[in-house]
């Protein structure tokens, strides 16, 4: 019996946790594309950059903060400065939004040049990160490390297998299921929400009931920057922030929110869990897990992983890639295309 | 203004902008950029094939630039014997079980009727492909990698001449555009990006992580030169004397040893600059046919039904033109020019890196020049490719410079002065982009752009 | 003068050749006018120009005494101006019930009232209010198009070939209940292709051709004349 424990912390340890920890992460960005596509009907490349604005900016906060002496007891600082982060991002996300797509949406142009002046304001912001931040990886998490150590865990249940979460693990899962259920709640239930459903539904007649384009564009921009500059910042907590992690983030994103099926939001957040546990459990080595399961004679020689850990980032393309030729409207289906 | 002097004008004041880099930066180094700019224009050409001609939005350019650069070393490198006898066998096996897993799932798929049934005997069949294949392949490859890894452990490539492998990344790339445009040219056009993007990225991991084939990140250097090496030249009489030559107002009237320091100096950097220059007339004999072909192509009945196809899927495929089989074909065209142009930046590196390809240089970058040059018009992406790449390479120089001059009233040894220099770089990134948003805004249809003269009667009646 | 009127309209869509060459439209409360013609005759480009969709180069449109030519379709949303489009009408993903509240989206006031009335007048709907609303038959989608419409609590209502692709039945249900709202003394403007039962219902009857007035009269009497029956209503 402890066998089958210690299988399953063994796989908790490596494969549920970090999966559950990326998929927040993932989810909370891939919401974001997701409504921007629903809305502005274009699939933003420049939302990984977005992101590592947004993050960029809840590091400075955190650093200055940290200078001044303050912290948030065993919480990470940056949670402090989250707010503050949101709304520059929110308002960087309106400006670009006034300053670029604006004038598109008004000459109704295709889709295709929405994204090619996503690609331009990719390449802004981007530059603007590495400006001021520069390109190197960026530690600013503080406060304690872990919520449980493996070996405590050990000395507790007398395993052999130690299961170990970390405070940027707990928080991130934490929080994107606090938050997740804001989004629906505010398209399902309040008044602008509905109008954005609507909007997105049907553009037409959303001006014809008299729903005002531009304030459902604004509001869009707000939940998306707000959502990513939070994956963002529990993504640099987790790991550590470096800019072109963050416009690499952008493949698994947008494959967690076509995976889900784009425009539907239930989507995203399942596409990205999707994504993310692909992502880890087809590069983990089943190997010591089956050992504790099956008789010694039965154990294999190899390391029973299906692709080497090399080919991490390769699973979300291949799942993207795969979702677009068999079923290119989603699990819960998305916008047709 | 006609459209024949404003490219005549545009591309005046690119040589003009290469001229002052001669001038007040040196004469290498205006070379360098020259070279890259060819490549460039090379690439640029390819995207625009796609986007310009037939609309398709292909985002994995950087792939099939990789692609050509794989071709580059399966082409110059000499084969290492020692590794095809350790795992060639095995290998073997593994290629001859791929084969017939494929056509297994092939053969399979016609009888067996839609439904959970095929589904899991396809799967079953690859399933177990899989698995054959790794007995094979996963002790090949472990004896290849195995052999002499420091400076080989891959496969080798045939040692032919370096020149080959332009034509051999071509056609690399034109097999995987081939594969990959079956799959996804249904697609909506950024659904297509996306695709792409992911498919370009994957070609990275492979090219990173099958070191049997590529040595992945060790890299694969000291590739075979279609032009002499520097030190070759610096030793050749021939070139010494020619040195002497063309040198020999400067070299008048000095004594022997004096003379002797100035031309061995001048001999080295001559031969540098003949090196240059003769990468550059390949690169400009290259980039001269596949323009001339892409002209003409355009201007042919076959142009105009492409940009029939681009401006009007419906109505084309109503006149009963076949718009996903010229998709594809104008999809392979495209991808084999950046293939061909990935390979010449390869062989002018002189090694592969796949850890360099990065999707901002090789993809966005060259999406960049295409929309910034003027889509649709071949004339258009060359001047892009020059243009793009000179900014992206010169907005360093000035933006230390412009940095320098706007925090000239601080101190030396201000923070904010060291952070802002050592950033310096990171400007080109938003230049970049601005200069992406201002073309798109207020010219959209770039520099150059697309020619779109009214056909005679005659044109219309030949179609 | 009529409550809404579009007087001499020239204009097409874009820069694109011109559809209507001096035609006029009016229309009253408490009537259903009703547009008829052959395909191509302008008829919905007729309607649309009276709510703004499309950019006049001569004539006026005033409603209420007010001119409203250059207002945007917006606006003249926000004066009481509703329309039900001939496809894509209602909001396929929501249900019956947001379907309305949209329709409503720009008032302040209790719009339950007018709810309740909307399922008085339609009381399927009512069963259905929390069904999505591309789930629903034709003619129930239909009805939640119209209804949505009337959430606006509009002064004018205009159909732009509402019965396209009903059944007779459906049809006939709708032309009722097109008469009940005509009760409630808002101005109704109506484009139709089954020509003789919408003149049936109609108070004025207007039937173009290649963009000009070709008859206006009641319905009654265009029914009765010769020369329309032969040419428009098949004899």
């Amino acid at each position: 019996m402890t066998d089958v424990f210690n299988a399953i912390i063994l796989l908790s340890n490596f494969v549920i946790v970090p999966g559950l920890t990326y998929g927040s992460q993932l989810a909370l960005g891939a919401l974001g594309i997701t409504l921007v596509y629903g809305i502005l009907r274009f699939a933003n490349f420049a939302h990984g950059d977005l992101m590592a604005f947004g993050t960029m900016v809840a590091v400075l906060i955190t650093w200055w903060l940290q200078s001044m002496g303050v912290s948030f007891g065993p919480l990470p600082t940056a949670l402090l400065a989250l707010p503050v982060a949101i709304a520059v991002t929110i308002a960087m996300a309106l400006f670009t939004d006034k300053a670029v797509y604006k004038f598109y949406r008004k000459k109704r142009s295709a889709p295709a040049v929405f994204v090619i002046a996503s690609i331009g304001v990719m390449f802004v912001l981007n530059g603007i990160v590495r400006f001021i931040i520069g390109p190197n990886d960026q530690r600013f998490s503080d406060g304690e490390r872990f919520i449980i150590k493996a070996r405590a865990f050990k000395q507790i249940t007398g395993l052999n297998e130690g299961l170990a979460i970390k405070v940027s693990q707990g928080l991130t899962i934490g929080i994107t299921f606090l938050l997740v259920g804001a989004p629906f709640w505010f398209l399902q239930r309040t008044r602008t929400g509905k109008a954005m459903r609507a909007y997105s539904d049907n553009e037409d007649l959303a001006l014809l009931s008299g729903i005002d384009p531009e304030r459902v564009v604004m509001v869009t921009w707000i939940i998306a920057a707000a959502l990513a500059t939070i994956a963002g910042t529990l993504y640099g907590l987790d790991k550590s922030f470096k800019p072109f992690t963050y416009f690499q983030l952008l493949l698994p994103l947008f494959a967690a929110a076509i995976v889900g099926g784009i425009g539907n939001p239930l989507g995203a957040i399942l596409g990205g869990f999707v994504v993310a546990f692909s992502e880890v459990g087809i590069t983990y080595a089943y190997k010591k897990f089956l050992g504790y399961l099956v008789p010694e004679s039965w154990e294999p020689d190899g390391l029973l992983q299906f692709l080497s850990t090399d080919y991490k980032f390769a699973v979300s393309f291949i799942i993207l890639v795969l979702v677009l030729l068999i079923r290119p409207t989603g699990i819960l289906k998305g916008r047709v295309i | 203004m006609s459209n024949a002097q404003r490219s005549a004008l545009a591309f005046a004041i690119m040589a003009g902008l290469l001229m002052v880099v001669g001038f007040s930066q040196s004469w290498p180094l205006m070379l360098t950029i020259l070279n890259l700019c060819l490549i460039s224009s090379l690439m640029a050409l390819g995207v625009n094939i796609q986007w310009g001609y037939a609309g398709l939005f292909n985002v994995g350019t950087m792939g099939f630039a990789a692609l050509g650069g794989v071709a580059a070393v399966l082409v110059s490198k000499g084969p290492v014997p020692e590794a095809w006898a350790a795992g060639g066998w095995n290998l073997f096996m593994a290629a001859l079980l791929f084969v017939l897993t494929g056509a297994a799932a092939i053969v399979a798929y016609r009888p067996i009727p839609k439904g959970p049934l095929r589904v899991l005997a396809l799967s079953g069949i690859i399933i177990i492909g899989i698995f054959a294949i790794r007995y094979f392949s996963d002790p090949a490859i472990a004896d290849i990698e195995a052999v002499n890894p420091t400076v080989t452990g891959y496969l080798g490539g045939l040692g032919l001449p370096i020149l080959f492998s332009w034509a051999a990344g071509g056609l690399f790339a034109a097999g995987a555009a081939w594969i990959i445009g079956k799959i996804t040219l249904g697609l909506r056009s950024d659904y297509l990006a996306i695709a792409t993007l992911g498919i370009s990225e994957i070609i990275i991991a492979l090219l990173k992580n099958e070191d049997w084939l590529t040595r992945g990140v060790k890299n694969v250097a000291g590739l075979p030169r279609p032009v002499p090496f520097e030190v070759d030249l610096q030793k050749s009489e021939k070139f010494i004397g020619w040195t002497e030559w063309l040198n020999s107002n400067a070299l008048e009237g000095l004594t022997a040893s004096e003379r002797g320091d100035l031309l061995s100096a001048l001999v080295i950097q001559h031969s540098g600059i003949f090196v240059k220059l003769g990468y550059a007339g390949l690169f400009t004999v290259v980039l001269v046919a596949v323009l001339s072909l892409s002209v003409m192509a355009l201007n042919s009945p076959w142009g105009r039904m492409m940009r029939a196809i681009r401006d009007n899927e419906v109505s084309a495929a109503a006149m009963g033109k076949d718009v996903t089989g010229r998709r594809l074909q104008v999809f392979i065209i495209g991808s084999a020019v950046v293939g061909i142009a990935g390979a010449m930046l390869t062989t002018l590196d002189g090694q592969l890196t796949p850890g360099s390809y990065n999707p901002l240089r090789f993809t966005f970058l060259i999406w960049v020049m295409v929309i910034v040059g003027g889509s649709g018009n071949n004339l258009g992406s060359v001047l892009g490719g020059f243009l793009i790449w000179f900014i992206w390479i010169e907005a360093e120089p000035v933006g230390v410079w412009l940095i320098d001059f706007a925090t000239g009233w601080m101190d030396e040894t201000s923070p904010i002065r060291i952070h802002l220099m050592g950033s310096a770089q990171h400007m080109r990134l938003f230049m970049m982009g601005l200069v992406l948003l201002l073309v798109m805004r207020f010219n959209p249809g770039g520099i150059l752009p697309e020619v779109t003269k009214a056909r005679t009667q005659k044109e219309i009646d030949r179609d | 003068m009529s409550f809404l009127s579009g007087i001499n309209m020239s204009g097409g869509y874009g820069g694109g050749a011109d559809i209507l060459h001096g035609c006029d439209i009016s229309v009253d409360k408490g009537e259903i006018t009703v547009i008829v013609g052959p395909n191509g005759a302008g008829k919905s480009t007729a309607m649309k120009a009276l709510l703004g969709m499309l950019s006049l180069r001569r004539g006026t449109v005033t409603l209420d005494g007010k001119d409203i030519t250059r207002m945007s379709p917006q606006d003249r949303v926000k004066e009481g101006m509703a329309m039900v489009p001939q496809t894509n009408n209602v909001f396929v993903s929501m249900t019956v019930q947001e379907n309305l509240e949209m329709g409503a989206f720009l008032r302040r006031d209790d719009i339950y009232v007018t709810m309740e009335h909307v399922f008085e007048l339609f009381p399927i709907l009512k069963d259905k209010r929390s069904q999505a609303a591309g789930e629903l038959s034709g003619g129930q989608r239909q009805q939640v198009a119209v209804g949505r419409a009337l959430m606006t609590d509009p002064q004018v209502l205009m159909l732009d070939e509402p019965t396209a692709g009903v059944s007779p039945i459906v049809m006939d249900e709708l032309f009722e209940r097109i008469l009940e709202i005509k009760q409630t003394g808002i101005a109704i403007l109506m484009v139709e292709q089954n020509a003789r039962q919408a003149l049936n219902i109609a108070d004025t009857g207007y039937v173009l051709v290649t963009g000009e007035n070709k008859f206006t009269d009641t319905g009654e009497a265009l029914l009765a004349n010769p020369e329309v029956r032969r040419a428009f209503l098949g004899g």
